[in-house]
């Protein structure tokens, strides 16, 4: 019989949030510092000067995004929500008035109602104070036009390839303009789809999200334990890597030899064994429609707490997005020499 | 008083303090109601959303309470942006910026006092920022339904029938609640209700009774600031003056808004 409980290493709810982020910065006191009173995380070194500054933000229980890319060729910093919810608009602005170093600053916006309200409420404060703002709306998951939390498709791993080659171009002292144009460059060339295999519990509720029987699994789920596009039985991983993998491709239509860097990320709760399993089908398919990887990426990028899950996403990239994956990073969850 | 508090009432437009304590006095107002209304604002939310907006909206004008209490010598526009900065805080989710980010970018209107000119630039730009930030417009079953009812009324009252701004006001408390009335049979196209599809069609918006709630306390306070009864108006035809209405003087009406 199932706990209607569940087990987790937390001491209260209403603390996780607060608790949590003072772990990061106890974990990279050298990377990472927290403003005071305030659930934002900054590069400890910043504002870095002669510099476009990168900032993003959104719910909890995604770790490690999205403080875990705050430094060097990645974000200069990002506000945390409580789990699930969007930061405060005080809290972006916050955010954007610390890690502004005259050179204008990126937001990196998740497709979410409250994210997106939140976020431009701040830009608009901080354009006020004279803070130079320009932002990008990350909308990659393929799965559905219109879902729970928001209009349009959804924001989800793909964003983590907009911290990435935006905060690299900023790295090399694009000015705004420039690096917007490459934040937008990826958006319009990355999809992605996931699929849950249970549902995540969030500390508040402490039980499942939604039911998923013993045999079933959700396609098309976004990253908080929202519904699908499609509940099925559940397949062998081929099978599910196929479903999903088919998905993304339609959607981006890419003209064969097209060169792909791909992802494939862990909601959470499913073992790397498995995630390998899934690009091993992955990497096949793209073989056999005529895409090329470029880049393989796999593991836990974007998370849905506890969820067991997998989500695939795949960017056409060119020599400018290549140089700008391939180019230095140095941050708590992804670095690149 | 210290020489910071002395150096501020100095500094504020003639006639703030009133205004100020006038607006102090509404927050407070509010706050109570709001929080007299939680269980049915949550009860309003559970039917189409997730039934945090009353819990939400009681949190946030609780504390917009708070802070708009501990201003020394505050002028309105202070009062209005320390409301916003407070709502936007501490309301969250989508309420937060729509709410609160609004009044923070109206305040500025209210810079030089109340008068009727500026209380309708206010009431405009606030409705502007609610419609830009929802991406909203009337029949999208959101608080736009009652704002812009309320706020066409208003001005429309003061700008062309001349009528008393507290009697503009009565007007336009009564045209939100026939837009509050308006969000019942129509489908959601804009937030959380929208997910329903026609499943929202029946239901009254939280955020447009939300707003009602508000507008109406607004009212109380300056009926009870001027010393007068809250005006009757026709609910019949709010953009037709009654003939009551156009006795009035104007000129007279203005002027004791100011006071």
């Amino acid at each position: 019989m199932l706990p209607t409980i569940m087990k987790k290493l937390i001491n209260d709810p209403d603390d996780v949030v607060d608790e949590m982020l003072d772990g990061m910065t106890a974990a990279h006191p050298d990377r990472l510092s927290r403003l005071p009173d305030t659930q934002v995380l900054v590069r400890d070194d910043g504002p870095v000067g002669d510099k476009v500054a990168l900032v993003t933000g959104g719910g909890s229980g995604h770790e490690p995004t999205h403080a875990g890319y705050i430094g060097d060729g990645m974000l200069d910093g990002a506000a945390a929500g409580d789990v699930f919810s969007s930061p405060t608009a005080d809290e972006f602005e916050e955010l954007i008035g610390a890690c502004d170093a005259g050179d204008g600053v990126l937001a990196i916006i998740k497709n979410y109602e409250g994210d997106v309200m939140n976020f431009e409420t701040a830009i608009e404060l901080a354009e006020m104070e004279g803070v130079e703002v320009e932002s990008v709306v990350v909308n990659d998951d393929v799965a559905v036009e219109d879902s729970l939390y928001t209009s349009g498709r959804r924001g989800v791993c793909g964003t983590i390839l907009v911290h990435k080659a935006a905060g690299a171009k900023a790295a090399q002292g694009a000015d705004l303009s420039e690096v917007k144009r490459v934040a937008e460059k990826v958006v319009d060339n990355v999809g992605t789809m996931g699929t849950a295999l249970t549902s995540c519990v969030t500390p508040e509720k402490g039980e499942p999200t939604f039911d998923l029987g013993d045999d079933e699994i959700e396609l098309g789920i976004g990253i908080h334990g929202e519904p699908g596009t499609e509940r099925t039985e559940a397949m062998p991983a081929d099978e599910v890597t196929e479903e999903l993998t088919d998905a993304v491709l339609d959607d981006l239509d890419l003209d064969e030899g097209q060169e792909v860097l791909t992802v494939v990320n862990g909601m959470g709760a499913t073992p790397q064994m498995e995630l390998f399993v899934v690009n091993r089908r992955l990497q096949e398919m793209l073989g056999e429609r005529g895409l090329e990887t470029y880049d393989a990426w796999v593991g836990d990028y974007m998370t849905s707490l506890d969820m067991a899950g997998a989500s695939i996403t795949v960017c056409a990239v060119d020599d400018e997005l290549k140089e700008l994956f391939d180019a230095p990073a140095d941050t708590p969850a992804l670095t690149v020499k | 008083m210290s020489e910071d508090d002395a150096g501020t009432a100095a500094g504020a437009p003639a006639g703030a303090n009133a205004e100020g304590a006038a607006a102090v006095a509404a927050v407070e107002a509010v706050a109570e109601r709001i929080e007299d209304e939680r269980d049915h604002l949550t009860q309003l939310d559970s039917a189409i959303g997730d039934a945090d907006h009353g819990g939400n909206m009681a949190r946030g004008w609780a504390a917009a309470a708070d802070a708009a209490g501990d201003l020394a010598d505050p002028d309105p526009e202070t009062v209005a942006k320390t409301v916003g900065k407070t709502l936007m805080a501490e309301v969250g989710g989508a309420s937060g910026p729509l709410f609160g980010g609004s009044l923070v970018f109206a305040a500025a209107e209210l810079g030089d006092g109340i008068t009727p000119e500026s209380a309708v630039a206010f009431a405009e730009t606030y409705l502007e920022k609610v419609e830009d930030r929802g991406d909203a417009r009337v029949g999208d079953q959101t608080v736009v339904d009652a704002l812009t009812p309320a706020v066409h009324t208003f001005k429309k009252s003061i700008e062309v029938d001349d009528l008393p701004p507290i009697e503009a006001l009565a007007k336009a408390v009564d045209a939100a609640e026939r837009g509050v009335a308006f969000t019942v049979p129509i489908r959601a196209r804009k937030g959380r209700a929208s997910y329903l599809g026609w499943r929202s069609v029946g239901h009254q918006d939280p955020g447009a009774t939300s707003a009602l709630f508000i507008l109406e306390e607004l009212l109380a306070v300056a009926a009870d600031r001027l010393d007068v009864e809250i005006p009757e108006t026709d609910a019949s035809s709010p953009t037709i003056p009654d003939d009551e209405a156009a006795e009035d003087d104007p000129a007279e009406g203005a002027g004791s808004e100011d006071g």
